[in-house]
């Protein structure tokens, strides 16, 4: 077991407001860490300041024992650090395979003029990624939706769309943002399968913000409750569904 | 792979064919003085369509001031053959390959220039490339009536003339190659994938301000060469050419054809330059109809003409087929309908 994502002390203000405080995080290979808290919590905050979306104003982060404070997102992504969006962010009119395809970019190499000419380098890469992205459709049972426009797949198929683009851009953290918002039952186990598949087959560490308390408790092996941009348990499932102050927060107080 | 194969060879064949009928129309004597003229027009106002297209409909960001860099490519270039022409040659028939480079420094200084322009405006969210582009155009226009070597304000005259249709319409297809070819690469698509969303682009690895800067940058560069195709065709230039309602009406181009269409481009600035000439009475209501089709296209059909639809000559008849077997197929749907109504 390596660490490979670290976050400590981490905080960010927006002007007054201390939207996370001293939040703590160690993520080790294969690792599949749940992230909770009630609306408004920060739980999203983490995750913009965990791909450089936000700039944190206090503590550090650090990825395979490097700091990566102060990197674009787009740089984030090369290293290895992966995202999805609460809300579904496709590349809605154009094709499922283009959507996967995008996400290899930072992996080609072909040049402007190469590609623009047509030289013999460009088919070559070309193919050996269509090879790639229709792999990883077939992980996901999207292939025969590849030349499907991304914005008229079901929104099951949609949310593993986006799961398979960020895969696609060969990470070593997963953060998945409320991966079974808006499914029913049935979709929900189905992707909590499909999650454990992925870091199974992927070998990954995958830290995900839900709310669904069963797909929490069912999969992650350790689960981080947030309050207020605070950390106020940390522990296995058991210990933190029955620890008082998540009670507290979630139900609220006995009075 | 077959069907990029078949493509290939269906595009080298129509493209022979259309240079054959360019000859047999010329040897012909069918082209008066006129047509060629507008023909030439025609090829300047298609590359200008296709290279703003790129920013504006590929892309996704409105860019006001296209004239602007036609105008830099234009005048570069034709500054370069007019002291070519001084100081080495004795006739006045400029040599293709001079031409040829002349128009490619033109492109390249209006890419320098693209560059310059556009960073700044596209390290930014948002329309900032709109505004920054109308200043832009403005200032060189200015700038170009001040200085004594661009003629000022009377215009640089005494440009060597190249206005071989051959040419110019070979330089026009190879543009429209180039442009076809950009938009499905890697390139291409992380372009499209600014356009479709930027926060999801830059979170799946893509250097949005990268990539912005350029697209922006290869539409000023073929901006450039069609300002020195058209430098060399008119023999004259004057500032003015270039003005706010040159860059309009090619934004009008690429909104009218469908943004984001190549294909959409080319069939609007064909149809816009041609209709004026033909109907030539009428010259002087040109930007009142740009107007009124505008607004009429806006309230039918706002995607423009083709939307985001490509013409291609193995997919589109397919497409065509599939159209006409769906319209069969919702008849005979609703003719199903009606019995069951009825029984």
């Amino acid at each position: 077991m390596t660490t490979i994502l670290k976050a400590s002390d981490l905080g960010i203000s927006f002007g007054g407001l201390k939207a996370v405080s001293g939040f703590n995080l160690t993520l080790e290979t294969n690792d599949l860490v749940g992230l909770i808290g009630p609306n408004g919590a920060g739980k999203t905050t983490v995750f913009n300041l965990l791909t450089g979306v936000y700039q944190p104003t206090e503590g550090a982060i650090e990825l395979e024992g490097h700091s990566i404070m102060g990197k674009t997102p787009h740089h984030l992504v090369k290293l290895g650090i992966a995202r999805t969006f609460q809300n579904i962010r496709l590349f809605k009119e154009i094709t499922v395979l283009d959507n996967v395809k995008i996400a290899f970019d930072h992996q080609m190499k072909t040049s402007l003029l190469s590609s623009m000419f047509r030289l013999p380098g460009f088919w070559k890469e070309e193919k050996s990624i269509e090879t790639k992205a229709i792999e990883l459709l077939k992980v996901f049972n999207l292939e025969k939706y590849r030349y499907y426009s991304a914005g008229n797949l079901p929104y099951g198929q949609q949310r593993k769309l986006e799961i398979a683009r960020a895969l696609a851009t060969d990470p070593k953290v997963l953060l998945l943002d409320e991966p079974a918002a808006g499914m029913n039952h049935t979709e929900t186990h189905e992707l909590m399968d499909t999650i454990r598949f992925i870091r199974d087959r992927f070998n990954i560490a995958i830290l995900l913000i839900e709310h669904d308390m069963q797909l929490v408790t069912g999969i992650c092996e350790k689960i981080t409750v947030l309050d207020y941009g605070k950390i106020i348990a940390h522990g296995l499932p058991q210990e933190v569904i029955n620890n008082p102050n998540v009670i507290r927060v979630y139900l609220g107080d006995d009075d | 792979m077959n069907d990029t194969k078949k493509a290939y060879i269906l595009n080298t064949i129509s493209v022979i064919l259309l240079f054959i009928l360019l000859h047999l129309m010329l040897t012909g004597g069918m082209f008066t003085r006129r047509w060629q003229s507008v023909v030439i027009l025609l090829c300047i106002n298609v590359i200008l369509a296709v290279s703003l297209n790129l920013t504006t409909g590929v892309l996704g960001q409105i860019a006001l001031g296209h004239a602007g860099f036609m105008s830099i490519g234009a005048y570069t270039a034709a500054l370069i053959t007019k002291k070519y022409m001084a100081d080495f040659s004795a006739t006045d028939q400029v040599p293709l390959g001079i031409y040829v480079i002349a128009l490619i420094i033109g492109g390249l200084i209006a890419a320098f220039v693209g560059l310059i322009v556009g960073l700044p405006a596209l390290r930014l969210r948002g329309d900032y490339l709109a505004i920054v582009t109308l200043g832009f155009a403005e200032i060189i226009r200015v700038i170009i009536e001040y200085l004594d070597f661009t003629g000022g304000a009377q215009g640089l005259r005494g440009i060597n003339k190249m206005t071989n249709l051959y040419v110019i319409v070979a330089i026009t297809l190879v543009v429209i190659f180039l442009m076809f070819t950009l938009g499905r690469s890697r390139q291409g698509r992380a372009i499209i994938s600014i356009r479709e969303d930027e926060i999801a682009a830059e979170s799946s690895g893509i250097n949005t301000i990268y990539y912005k800067t350029l697209a922006f940058v290869v539409s000023a560069f073929f901006a450039g060469i069609a300002g020195g195709i058209y430098a060399h065709s008119m023999g004259i230039l004057t500032a003015k050419t270039f003005g706010f309602m040159k860059s309009v009406e090619i934004l009008i181009f690429v909104v009218l054809g469908g943004s984001g269409s190549f294909t959409g481009s080319i069939v609007a600035a064909i149809l816009l330059t041609v209709l004026p000439e033909v109907l030539r009475e009428f010259a002087d209501y040109r930007m009142l109809v740009y107007s009124i089709l505008l607004v009429v296209m806006m309230i039918f059909k706002p995607s423009g003409i083709f939307g985001r639809y490509e013409f291609s000559l193995v997919n589109t008849p397919k497409d065509i087929k599939r159209y006409f077997a769906k319209r069969t197929q919702k008849k005979k749907g609703a003719v199903q309908d009606d019995n069951n109504t009825e029984s």
